[in-house]
């Protein structure tokens, strides 16, 4: 299944500058295994401990917020372009 | 330049200084702005506050602004009122509101917190801010835009009220209307951010912005005579101000200017969009996202940014959240109108509905002092009142038409 997954700035660090990654992949967690191949430093940044996608990381497929497509369960479709946009929080310490 | 505060990753606590950024590079963490609290403790006194004009630079040592920063407009301290004929419907002795109705100067409280991102705007030198925003905050932006200078760039959701577009573009603004909710205009800012070099208010200039909502708990304490409330009911959007609201009250006890004392923190949502309330009543720490359907369209964002941080605001203090019908949400709007004279926007409709049901519920306790935060003013959002108020038929200008038009007065006494 290729996908298109689109990288913003503050993550093109990890990806050589490249700011659009094609890959196979069926599943989110397929594609954070995919991509912790190519870039481990990118995999690093955007999972925790247990390898589960952080929590201020939304993930968007064709513009939809995966959560409402059945999240970990959702199968990618061929050409689908997923979008990892940091949640923008405010925060209090 | 002095600079008292610096941005450190909420989550991994790594500093990055002062510069216009959304998130921690190393995990993706929201940023948070600290100040150092010995320094701020040797001049911020009660009584150095007390020389100060009223407003939010009062509290300057705790906002993001350089020392340097000339601060004019003067923003906030507004009234904090009591609410008698309300509380009485509650069964409560002792209610206030914190009225933000006529916060300057485009009547809400975002009008705080863009004043701490104009000055950024500044500081960074941005010509040009952006925001993406349910209205109030679109209403604010373009005015201090407007008045420091800067293009103003604002995405709405396309059904927002009337009053908010005009608001906006009065002020020279640009105004781009995107056919989709809030969640989905905020994604699409993300990705403007990421290709132009604009300030904007919430993505890269969100954490230094979202302080000023600081200024709503100051002002509470300082009008309550330096004391802090026992319970505090704050309508929720993104969660941003009610988890600024926790933060400002706990910075005042940090700093000794208030008596240590726990305050229960109470959020209220619509439940056309309950994101935050649904995760609380469930005992969830995270919220799942909504796709939001409410007349409360000011507070109409299903994926809240602050979702988590305001979970555990709220359940950390022993507090609660409720959500409330759209009838419920206008019933609430007439009630604050018909017993205190305050015209509320929506969100003030929710919060008011919600506090009628944390007293009916038993959850706040009708001897303790409990503030309302009414964040904004009902002249933005009259279409939520459409049906409920009956235009009358106009009389000939006779004295007996009068007295046939008021007969069912029953309270209509002829001197």
């Amino acid at each position: 299944m290729s996908i298109q997954v689109l990288i913003p700035t503050p993550l093109r660090k990890h990806t050589s500058g490249a700011g659009q990654i094609s890959c196979n992949a069926s599943s989110l967690p397929e594609l954070l295994g995919v991509l912790g191949l190519s870039y481990p430093e990118l995999r690093r940044h955007i999972c925790d401990e247990q390898g589960q996608l952080r929590r201020f990381l939304n993930v968007y497929v064709n513009e939809e917020d995966i959560r409402f497509l059945g999240g970990s369960d959702y199968r990618f479709s061929d050409g689908d372009e997923v979008l990892l946009i940091p949640s923008i929080a405010g925060g209090a310490s | 330049m002095t600079e008292r505060y610096e941005l450190q990753c909420r989550e991994c606590r790594t500093s990055v200084g002062n510069r216009p950024s959304s998130v921690c590079e190393e995990c993706f963490s929201p940023l948070e702005v600290t100040y150092d609290y010995d320094d701020i403790r040797t001049c911020l006194t009660r009584e150095a506050i007390a020389q100060r004009a009223p407003g939010i630079w009062r509290y300057r040592e705790l906002l993001p602004v350089a020392d340097e920063y000339e601060a004019t407009l003067p923003i906030g301290f507004t009234p904090l009122v009591p609410a008698p004929q309300l509380a009485r419907h509650f069964r409560s002795r002792r209610l206030f509101l914190k009225n933000d109705c006529f916060c300057f100067p485009t009547l809400s409280f975002k009008d705080r917190v863009v004043a701490m991102a104009m000055a950024q705007a500044r500081r960074f030198g941005f010509e040009v801010v952006g925001c993406a925003s349910t209205g109030n905050l679109a209403n604010a932006v373009a005015a201090q835009a407007a008045r420091a200078g800067l293009r103003a760039c604002v995405l709405i959701p396309a059904d927002l009220e009337s009053a908010k577009v005009v608001n906006t573009q009065v002020y020279g603004a640009r105004l781009v209307r995107v056919a989709g909710n809030y969640d989905q205009v905020n994604r699409l800012c993300s990705q403007i951010a990421d290709a132009y070099h604009w300030g904007f208010v919430n993505v890269n200039l969100r954490a230094y912005y979202a302080e000023g909502s600081k200024t709503v708990g100051y002002e509470i304490a300082e009008q309550l005579g330096w004391r802090l409330p026992d319970n505090v009911v704050v309508p929720m959007a993104g969660g941003s101000l009610i988890t600024k609201i926790k933060k400002a009250f706990d910075e005042l006890v940090k700093l000794g200017l208030v008596e240590p004392k726990p305050v229960k923190i109470f959020g209220a949502q619509a439940t056309g969009c309950s994101p935050i309330s649904t995760a609380v009543k469930a005992g969830q720490s995270d919220i799942a996202p909504q796709k939001p359907s409410t007349v409360a369209r000011s507070l109409a964002i299903g994926n809240p940014a602050d979702g988590h941080y305001a979970i555990q605001a709220i359940t950390g203090s022993g507090g609660w959240a409720e959500d409330v019908s759209d009838k419920e949400v206008v019933d609430a709007m007439q009630l604050l109108a018909a017993t205190e004279g305050v015209f509320a926007e929506t969100a003030g409709g929710v919060t008011v509905g919600v506090a009628r049901k944390l007293f009916a519920q038993g959850r706040i306790s009708p001897d303790e002092t409990t503030v309302l935060c009414i964040t904004g003013n009902g002249l933005k959002t009259v279409e939520a009142l459409q049906g409920r108020l009956e235009l009358p038929e106009p009389i000939p200008a006779k004295l007996a038409a009068f007295q046939e038009h008021i007969a069912d007065e029953a309270e209509a006494v002829a001197v």
